[in-house]
C-alpha cells in the first residue's frame, strides 16, 4: 500500500511537471470511442489522445481492465455507455491535472481487502472533474487521494453488496488529504460509509443525497474548514459522524431516520468552534450525540420525533444551544453530567407548560430538558415500555417538583412559547 | 338475544351517568385540541387522560350498573331465558353504552379534528380498553354479592392495572438490568391491558424513534405491524379471558 | 308436576335446605309454610332455577331442570318483593315481558285490568309503591297462564281490594287444574287458597300433609291455629 502509494505518486508527480511544461497543442482532437468506430477500445483511445483531447464514448459495454489515464484528457460517454470492472479490476486510475470523466456508466469494480479499488481513483489529481456518472456496486465508488481543486457532481453511486465475512463493502464517496474539493448534487446509497472524508481541508458537500448506507451517510475526521450545506442523510445505519474537527459549517442538512441501539444521527466527538444551523432531525434514535465537543453553535435547527433529541456528554462545554425547535422527541436532552457547561436559551419545547405573564414571547419559568424517566431508559432500554404510562407521569412530576437525579441547572431560562417558525 | 339485548339497552340508556360520561370525554377532547396547536401533542395528552378515565369509568359504571340490575337479572330468570343469553346481553348492552359514549366524546371530534392514523389507533385502543374493563367488571362483579365489595375490587382492579403494576414492572426491570429483559419485558406487558393499549397508541404515535434503542428484538417487533397485531390480540384476550371467567361464575350463582 | 328429591343447599356454611324432598302434583295447591330463614324462598328459587341445588335433583313436568331454562315458560312466579329496572315504566316492563316471552297464544290480562294498572301504564317502577309493584308481580305472573303458579307472600303489602282480585283469580286459576306453591305469613290466606301443607323447619320438610287432615290431627278449626298446636307438641316431644 504504501510503495504503491508512493510509487504512484512518484509517477502522478512527474505527470503534473510534465502538464504544466508541455504546450498544448491549439487544435484538440476529439476521438471517438464505440463497436463502430475506428477505435473500439477505451484504452487505445487513451493511449493515443494527447493532453487536451477529448475522448467521447458511444453506447455499448466496455471490459478493459484497469485504464490509467495520466495526461490532461477528457472522457465523456454518450448515453451512459458501461464501463465493467468485471468484479476484477480497479476501472479508472488517474494521476493528471485538469481530467474530466463524464457520463459514464461504471459497473462491477474488484474488491479486496487490503487495496482500496475503486470505480474512478485519484491520486495526486488536481482539478479532476466527474460528473454524472452512474457508479452501481462499485467497491469504492470514488476514491481521492492527496487532491485537490476537484469537482464531483451529479454522480449517482448504489451498491447492493453486504458487508460479508471476507470481504466489506467500500466508501461511495472517499476523501483522503485532499483540498478545496467540491461535492455536490450526488446520491450515494448502500456503501459502507456514503461519503468519507479524512485530513479534507476547504471543502463543500453540497446538496448530495447519502442514504441507507451500510455505516455512516457522512463520516469525516481531521477535516477542518469544510461546509456541509443542504445535504439529506437518511436511513444510513449508524447516521452521521463527525470526529476530531475545528470549524466546520453544517447547514440547512437533513438527518433523518436513523434509528438503532449504536445509531446517531449526528455524532460529534471532538468538534470545536463549529456550527449546526437550520438543520432538521427527525425520527432518528438519537439526533445528535456530542462528546468533547466545545465552542459549538447549534442553532435555529429543528428536533422532530426523535428519542433524544441531544445526548451532551459531560465532556462538552461552551456550547451554545438556541433557537431551536424541539417538537415530539421522546426525550429532550440526556446528560451524564451533573453540571451544565454549555448556554442553553430561547429554545422552543413542546414538553414546555410554564406562562408568559409578561407576554413578551418566553415562559417566565425555566424549562428543565432533561427527564428522570429519560436517565432510568438510558440505563434500562426496557424500561421504554413504560413511555407515558401514568406511573412516568408521576416520577417525571415528582423530579420537577423535588430535581434530585437531574442536573437542576442544565436548564433553559428563557424557553420560547411558541415554535419558531421554518418553512 | 338481541330482543334481550334490546331491553337491557333501554334500561341502561335511560342511566344519565352515560351521557355525562360522553360529555365529559367530548369537553375534554376539544379543550385540548382547542389549546394545543399542535394536533399530534393533542391526541398523546389526550390518550393519557384516556388511559386513566376509560378504564376506571368502564369498569365502575359496569359494576354499578351489574348490581343495580339484579333486580332485572332476577326478573329474566323467573323467565324462560337462557342464563347464557342474559349474561351476553348484559355485556353486550354496556360494553355498546359505553362505546357509543366514547365514540361521541372521543372519536367523533378527534376525526373531525385529527383525522389521521394516530387519531384511529387512539380510538381503537379506547374502544378494546373499554371492552376489556367491562369484561373485568363482570369478573368483579359476579365474584361477590356485595355491591360495596364489588365496587371495591373494581377500583382495586383499575388502580392495580394503571398504576401498581407498572412500578412493579419497573422494579423487576431494575432488579434484572444486567439480563436481558426484553422478551420478559414483553411478556410482563401482556399481563397490563392498559400497558397494552398504550403501546398500540403509543407505537402509531411517537415511540417508534425510540425502539432502535432498545435492541434488535423490540425494532423487528415493535418496527413491524407485529407489535400492534400481538397488542391487540392480547387485549383481545383480556376482553375474552375475564368474560369466561365471569360466565362461568354467573352460570353458577345464586340470584 | 313437580319432583324435589334429596335437595342440599348450603350458603356458606349455612345449611339453607337439607335433603328436602317433595313432590307437588297437578290441580294441587300447595302453602308451604315454616320459620323465618326455614328455606322457603330457596327453595321456590331453586324450583325457578335461580338457585342451584349443591345436590339432589328437580323435575318439572318430567323433566330434570338441570341447566334447562325453557321449562319455566310452565311456570308463574311472583316474587316476595318484585324489583324492576327503575326506569321503566309499569306499561313497558310488560310489554318487554310480552316480547320476551315470544308468545303465540293470547296473554291472560284479566289481573292487569283487575288490579287497575291501565291507568297507572305511565308510572315509573322506581315511583310505585311496594303495593303497587306487587300488583304488577301478580299480573305478570298470570300473564301467559301457565301451569304452574309459584307465589312468594303474594298478599303481603296489597290492599284489601287488590288482595282479595287476587286471592278470587288464584281460586279461579286453581279450579282450571293448575299446581299453585304458595308462601304466606297470612294463615288465613292459605287456609282459603291452599289444600295442602309443606312445612320446612331448619331447611327440611316437617310435614307434609293436606288441610284437612292436618285440622283434625291438631283439633282445630283454622290452619294457623292447627299449625301452632302441631308446632307446640313438636316442642314438648324429646328432640331426636
Amino acid at each position: 500500500m504504501t510503495d504503491f502509494n508512493f510509487t504512484s505518486r512518484f509517477i502522478a508527480n512527474g505527470v503534473i511537471f510534465c502538464a504544466l511544461f508541455y504546450p498544448i497543442s491549439a487544435s484538440a482532437r476529439s476521438i471517438r470511442v464505440g463497436l463502430e468506430e475506428k477505435v473500439r477500445s477505451l484504452r487505445a483511445a487513451i493511449e493515443m489522445a494527447d493532453p487536451g483531447d477529448s475522448i467521447l464514448v458511444e453506447p455499448g459495454t466496455y471490459k478493459e481492465g484497469n485504464l490509467i489515464v495520466q495526461k490532461m484528457i477528457t472522457i465523456i460517454g454518450e448515453h451512459l455507455p458501461v464501463i465493467d470492472g468485471e468484479g476484477k479490476y480497479e476501472i479508472f486510475t488517474v494521476a493528471a491535472s485538469g481530467v474530466t470523466i463524464q457520463g459514464l456508466k461504471l459497473v462491477n469494480t474488484g474488491r479486496a481487502s487490503i487495496h482500496d479499488i475503486a470505480a474512478i481513483k485519484g491520486l495526486d489529481a488536481v482539478g479532476l472533474s466527474i460528473l454524472d456518472n452512474q457508479f452501481v456496486d462499485a467497491f469504492f465508488g470514488i476514491h481521492l487521494s492527496n487532491s485537490s481543486d476537484c469537482i464531483i457532481r451529479g454522480n449517482t453511486l448504489t451498491s447492493t453488496v453486504k458487508d460479508t465475512a471476507g470481504v466489506q463493502s467500500g466508501n461511495g464517496i472517499h476523501l483522503w488529504k485532499c483540498n478545496r474539493v467540491t461535492i455536490s448534487k450526488n446520491t450515494i446509497e448502500g456503501h459502507r460509509d456514503g461519503i468519507y472524508f479524512e485530513f479534507v481541508t476547504k471543502s463543500r458537500v453540497v446538496e448530495n443525497i447519502s442514504r441507507r448506507n451500510l455505516r455512516y451517510g457522512l463520516h469525516f475526521m481531521f477535516s477542518h474548514d469544510d461546509d456541509y450545506l443542504y445535504n439529506i442523510f437518511t436511513g444510513n445505519g449508524s447516521g452521521v459522524a463527525v470526529m476530531y474537527t475545528r470549524n466546520v459549517k453544517m447547514t440547512g442538512n437533513r438527518f433523518l431516520d436513523s434509528k438503532g441501539a449504536a445509531s446517531y444521527a449526528l455524532l460529534l466527538k471532538d468538534i470545536g468552534d463549529s456550527r449546526i444551523e437550520q438543520c432538521r432531525f427527525e425520527g432518528n434514535t438519537v439526533a445528535i450525540y456530542m462528546e468533547g465537543s466545545s465552542r459549538m453553535i447549534i442553532q435555529d435547527n429543528e428536533f422532530r420525533e426523535n428519542g433524544w433529541a441531544m445526548k451532551v456528554q459531560a465532556s462538552c462545554d461552551g456550547n451554545l444551544l438556541k433557537r431551536n425547535n424541539f417538537v415530539r422527541n421522546t426525550f429532550d436532552i440526556s446528560t451524564n453530567g451533573s453540571i451544565s457547561l454549555n448556554t442553553i436559551t430561547s429554545n422552543y419545547w413542546d414538553k414546555y407548560d410554564g406562562y408568559d405573564l409578561n407576554r413578551d414571547g418566553h415562559g417566565d419559568v425555566p424549562f428543565h430538558p432533561v427527564s428522570l424517566y429519560g436517565m432510568i431508559v438510558e440505563k434500562m432500554p426496557t424500561a421504554v415500555m413504560l413511555w407515558r404510562s401514568f406511573l412516568v407521569f408521576l416520577i417525571d412530576r415528582a423530579e420537577k417538583v423535588v430535581p434530585a437525579v437531574t442536573p437542576a441547572n442544565l436548564k433553559d431560562d428563557f424557553p420560547a412559547m411558541k415554535a419558531y417558525d421554518r418553512d | 338475544m338481541i330482543r334481550i339485548t334490546k331491553h337491557v339497552l333501554y334500561d341502561i340508556l335511560r342511566n344519565r351517568f352515560v351521557i355525562l360520561y360522553a360529555l365529559f370525554l367530548m369537553v375534554i377532547t376539544l379543550s385540548l385540541f382547542s389549546l394545543d396547536s399542535d394536533p399530534g401533542k393533542a391526541v398523546l395528552s389526550l390518550m393519557n387522560i384516556i388511559l386513566m378515565v376509560v378504564p376506571l369509568v368502564s369498569i365502575i359504571f359496569t359494576t354499578i350498573y351489574f348490581f343495580n340490575s339484579y333486580e332485572f337479572i332476577e326478573l329474566l330468570l323467573s323467565q324462560p331465558i337462557d342464563r347464557k343469553v342474559i349474561f351476553f346481553s348484559e355485556y353486550i348492552a354496556a360494553s355498546f353504552t359505553l362505546s357509543v359514549a366514547y365514540l361521541l366524546g372521543v372519536g367523533v371530534p378527534i376525526f373531525m379534528l385529527s383525522p389521521d392514523w394516530g387519531s384511529l389507533y387512539l380510538v381503537f385502543a379506547g374502544l378494546l380498553l373499554t371492552w376489556v374493563f367491562v369484561s373485568l367488571a363482570f369478573a368483579a362483579s359476579v365474584s361477590t354479592r356485595d355491591k360495596a365489595r364489588g365496587i371495591g375490587i373494581a377500583l382495586l382492579f383499575w388502580f392495580y392495572f394503571g398504576l401498581i403494576y407498572d412500578g412493579f414492572m419497573l422494579y423487576i426491570i431494575y432488579s434484572f438490568s444486567d439480563y436481558p429483559m426484553e422478551k420478559v419485558t414483553l411478556a410482563l406487558v401482556s399481563f397490563n391491558p392498559v400497558d397494552l393499549a398504550r403501546i398500540v397508541i403509543l407505537l402509531k404515535l411517537d415511540i417508534s424513534a425510540l425502539m432502535g434503542y432498545t435492541g434488535a428484538f423490540y425494532k423487528s417487533f415493535f418496527g413491524t405491524s407485529l407489535g400492534t397485531v400481538f397488542s391487540a390480540s392480547m387485549l383481545v384476550l383480556w376482553i375474552v379471558l375475564p368474560l369466561i371467567y365471569s360466565l362461568r361464575k354467573f352460570l353458577s350463582k345464586d340470584i | 308436576m313437580i319432583e324435589i328429591r334429596d335437595v342440599c343447599k348450603r350458603f356458606g356454611n349455612l345449611e339453607v335446605l337439607r335433603m328436602i324432598s317433595a313432590s307437588f302434583t297437578d290441580g294441587n295447591s300447595y302453602a308451604i309454610v315454616g320459620p323465618n330463614g326455614s328455606g322457603k324462598t330457596t327453595l321456590i328459587k331453586s324450583i325457578l332455577g335461580m338457585v342451584l341445588p349443591d345436590k339432589g335433583s328437580i323435575e318439572v313436568s318430567g323433566q330434570v331442570i338441570k341447566g334447562q331454562w325453557a321449562y319455566r315458560e310452565q311456570i308463574g312466579y311472583m316474587p316476595q318483593i318484585g324489583r324492576y329496572p327503575d326506569n321503566m315504566r309499569i306499561g313497558h316492563v310488560l310489554d318487554m315481558i310480552r316480547d320476551l316471552r315470544h308468545t303465540r297464544s293470547e296473554t291472560d290480562e284479566e289481573l292487569v285490568a283487575d288490579l287497575g294498572l291501565k291507568a297507572l301504564f305511565d308510572k315509573r317502577m322506581h315511583t310505585l309503591s311496594g303495593g303497587t309493584r306487587q300488583k304488577v308481580s301478580a299480573a305478570i305472573a298470570f300473564l301467559f297462564d301457565p301451569k304452574i303458579m309459584i307465589l312468594d307472600e303474594p298478599t303481603a303489602g296489597l290492599d284489601p281490594l287488590a288482595a282479595e282480585v287476587l286471592k278470587a283469580k288464584i281460586l279461579k286459576e286453581k279450579s282450571r287444574g293448575k299446581i299453585f306453591l304458595i308462601t304466606s305469613h297470612m294463615m288465613s290466606d292459605l287456609d282459603e287458597l291452599t289444600s295442602e301443607i309443606v312445612y320446612l323447619q331448619e331447611g327440611a320438610v316437617r310435614y307434609a300433609a293436606s288441610i284437612p287432615a292436618i285440622k283434625v290431627e291438631a283439633g282445630r278449626e283454622k290452619l294457623g291455629q292447627a299449625i301452632a298446636e302441631m308446632m307446640r307438641r313438636d316442642f314438648k316431644r324429646p328432640s331426636p
